[in-house]
């Protein structure tokens, strides 16, 4: 074995892989290779760091040095000033939005801090396309245990115990989930790994995936013992390939090892996985949809029950978990339930994975334990507001989702909490907003993604969500009444009430929250025809100020619609009836006298 | 490729793999194992301070001794380089000077096993701004 000295650990994410890490980690080789250095210094290509808004990252160990924002050039100024004259390369350390400092490493920065990291334990740490490297950090050690030590029915009151909950958005406890499934009598039985993540803005199930493939193999063999179950399938996008290549090379090398197939570790018990790539619908996260499209159906769930646990897959009872739930399940049986049990709220145990997006300085992906407040995440871990301005609201659980304003800061997060104040922790995306976003045109965005992505069984989902969507366009026009307000969250509960499944019971989420907590912004709309934030593109209004504009005419020369008319040397006016609204005038002005109200 | 049959068989693989991985687990929690630092200024290039860093992550491995070896900039007291810092869990910074391979060896068996002093520590002379 060779005997390293140094370990450079590349990201190999899908968002660092885009900024070209891998070229970035071939360069480190060569440079490496240059100075012969490759007996002791290894490159490593891990998986998410979390740290996205400033990739690529490279971490160096054993000294901890981050390394943000790394371009394929600077492979020589870390070989050569840091790997061999021990200085780190300042110019590529993080520098602190707030305090405005530079950090050398992981251990002082604020985002990792309040970290804990149970699902995501080996992303940024094993190359995940190294088995060895994952038995190392005690991959397929929960499976073995369980083969050689447990039943069945103890691996279930195990996970019971522990108080896991589906982190697919529901919040069912997976124990009792398992049981139900065990409990089935049938000659052929099915565990299926959900990895159609389709929030937009989330990507936690594709960066456990990618970084740690190992996990998600051994807990779905877990899963398959203790239900009886010989066959997994793992149903994901085929708008995934990173995670699907990282997958196929997981699944060949656990069969070599003799960690998946027939007869494991001696003790006649069979499991055997295969991947189903979904075609990226939404509504295919759905759990009756999900395996009606692995039928090579129509992706449109059905009427519960029968359950997935009764019939589900080919019509055998099937139990279907969350990629993230999964990844929960070794270090639960290593560990046992009380360790698990003690992190987290009273009625939400463990931690849970967040995919930090939006108007927040620190984007990336995050896992704290649950019951840490909205406040820790956004100000402590996200380090607080882009550009210094004012936090107005996060959107919690994406499209299903509500939106969350200043007052719910202190609400520790957890399912009952997020419900409680009309949001939900959804698969755990979270999108903060600054004073810049329109609220109305923030719910309508989250429309449109329902009404594009509803599969169009049921008559609510599909004509409601899309009636909807009409009220909020015309009120961001400045077309609509009180008494649209008033039709809309009636419809909202109507659509809530009544549609078939999971998304249209949650797609009126963004729209009755933002009502609830904006209300005055959408009054603003509706009675004054103003959009505060600047954002209804109907709603805005350019104004020439007379006493400053000097009758230059760079302004009417630009305007593609002829809008503006005045005499050389004097005062020029915009005819709001011909304004498109391009704001082409406003950039072309030199002395500041076009406003947008 | 071996199959792995039995319980035991996992263990003994995951055993043997540790090493791959064990720096990066160890520096994880650089406080709860023995950290040492190699000045590797020019001064301490020049003096051997190649040879004395891969003798102590080498010696220290051998010896199963959980330790973090990092190499530094030069520490200024380049008339005793190499100059290594060492740090006990729970006990100040002690620096050596003209450390070669076989003062090393010395640090290693008296002073990182049983806490002894040996010859050749530097007095710090200095504070730093984070003192």
């Amino acid at each position: 074995m060779a005997d390293y000295k140094f370990h450079l650990l590349v990201c190999g994410g899908t968002g660092c892989h885009a900024s070209n890490s891998d070229v970035l980690a071939e360069n480190l080789k060569a440079e490496l290779a240059e100075h012969k250095l490759s007996e002791e210094v290894q490159v490593v290509s891990t998986g998410c760091f979390g740290f996205c808004e400033k990739g690529p990252i490279v971490k160096v160990v054993p000294d901890n040095t981050f390394y943000t924002q790394v371009a394929p050039d600077d492979a020589r100024d870390i070989v050569e000033e840091h790997v061999i004259k021990g200085r780190k390369v300042e110019r590529l350390l993080y520098v602190d939005p707030n305090k405005k400092e530079q950090i050398g490493d992981s251990k002082h920065m604020d985002f990792y801090k309040k970290q804990l990291r149970i699902a995501l334990r080996n992303c940024g740490f094993i190359n995940p396309e190294n088995i060895d490297e994952a038995i190392a950090r005690d991959s397929y050690a929960a499976m073995a245990k369980v083969l050689s030590e447990m039943t069945p029915k103890d691996v279930i009151q195990v996970i019971k115990e522990s108080g896991l909950r589906g982190r697919g958005g529901g919040g069912f406890p997976t124990g009792l989930k398992w049981e139900i499934a065990a409990n089935n009598e049938a000659d052929q039985k099915y565990v299926v790994c959900n990895a159609d993540e389709g929030d937009p803005g989330a990507f936690m199930d594709r960066s456990i995936l990618e970084g740690d493939p190992h996990t998600v193999l051994e807990a779905m063999a877990i899963c398959g013992y203790s239900m009886g179950a010989d066959k997994g399938v793992i149903y994901i996008r085929a708008e995934y390939p990173l995670a699907i290549h990282r997958l196929k090379v997981a699944l060949k090398q656990a069969r070599e090892y003799g960690l998946l197939g027939t007869n494991i570790m001696d003790t006649g018990f069979n499991h055997d996985i295969e991947l189903r790539y979904g075609a990226g619908a939404f509504v295919c996260g759905e759990e009756t949809a999900l395996i009606r499209s692995m039928e090579g159906k129509r992706g449109e769930p059905t009427s519960k029950p029968p359950f997935p646990a009764q019939e589900g897959f080919n019509k055998k009872p099937t139990n279907v978990n969350n990629v993230e739930t999964f990844a929960n399940i070794p270090p639960i049986i290593l560990k046992g339930s009380d360790w698990f049990s003690s992190i987290g709220s009273e009625k939400s145990k463990g931690t849970k994975v967040f995919a930090l997006a939006g108007k927040i300085n620190n984007v990336g992906l995050i896992e704290v334990p649950m019951g840490t407040t909205l406040r820790e995440v956004i100000y402590e871990i996200g380090g607080g507001i882009k550009d210094g301005k004012k936090f107005k609201a996060v959107q919690t659980g994406g499209p299903s989702g509500g939106c969350l304003t200043e007052k719910h800061l202190d609400t520790p997060i957890d399912f009952d909490n997020l419900l409680a104040v009309g949001s939900m922790m959804g698969s755990g995306g979270m999108i903060v907003m600054d004073e810049d976003d329109c609220m109305v045109s923030v719910a309508k965005f989250f429309l449109e993604f329902t009404v594009e992505e509803s599969c169009g069984k049921c008559a609510p989902c599909r004509i409601g969500n899309k009636r909807l969507h009409e009220l909020l366009v015309k009120i961001t026009e400045g077309k609509a009444t009180k008494k649209d307000i008033r039709n809309m969250r009636n419809l909202c509960h109507v659509i809530k009430d009544t549609s078939l499944c999971g998304l249209g019971q949650t797609s009126p989420n963004p729209v009755l929250s933002t009502l609830e907590n904006f209300y005055d912004e959408y009054m603003e709309h509706v009675e004054n025809h103003n959009c505060p934030a600047g954002q209804c593109k109907a709603l805005m209004r350019y104004y020439v100020l007379p006493d400053k504009c000097i009758g230059c005419g760079a302004c009417a020369r630009a305007c593609p619609v002829g809008a503006i008319s005045g005499e050389r040397k004097k005062e020029h006016v915009i005819d709001q009836h011909l304004c498109i609204k391009c704001g082409a005038c406003l950039e072309k002005c030199k002395f500041d006298s076009i406003i947008v109200k | 490729m071996t199959k792995i049959k039995t319980l035991a068989d996992l263990k003994k693989m995951r055993s043997s793999l540790k090493g791959e991985i064990e720096l990066r687990q160890q520096s994880e929690n650089p406080d709860s194992v023995v950290q040492v630092k190699v000045g590797m200024g020019t001064c301490g290039i020049v003096s051997g301070a190649k040879e004395t860093i891969t003798f102590f992550s080498e010696a220290l491995r051998k010896r199963d001794i959980p330790a973090v070896v990092t190499q530094t900039g030069c520490m200024g007291y380049c008339h005793s380089e190499p100059t290594v810092e060492v740090t006990l869990q729970g006990k100040e910074p002690i620096l050596f000077g003209n450390v070669d391979p076989a003062k090393a060896d010395e640090i290693i068996e008296k002073y990182i096993k049983k806490g002894q002093l040996v010859d050749g520590v530097i007095p710090i002379t200095f504070k730093t701004i984070e003192d």
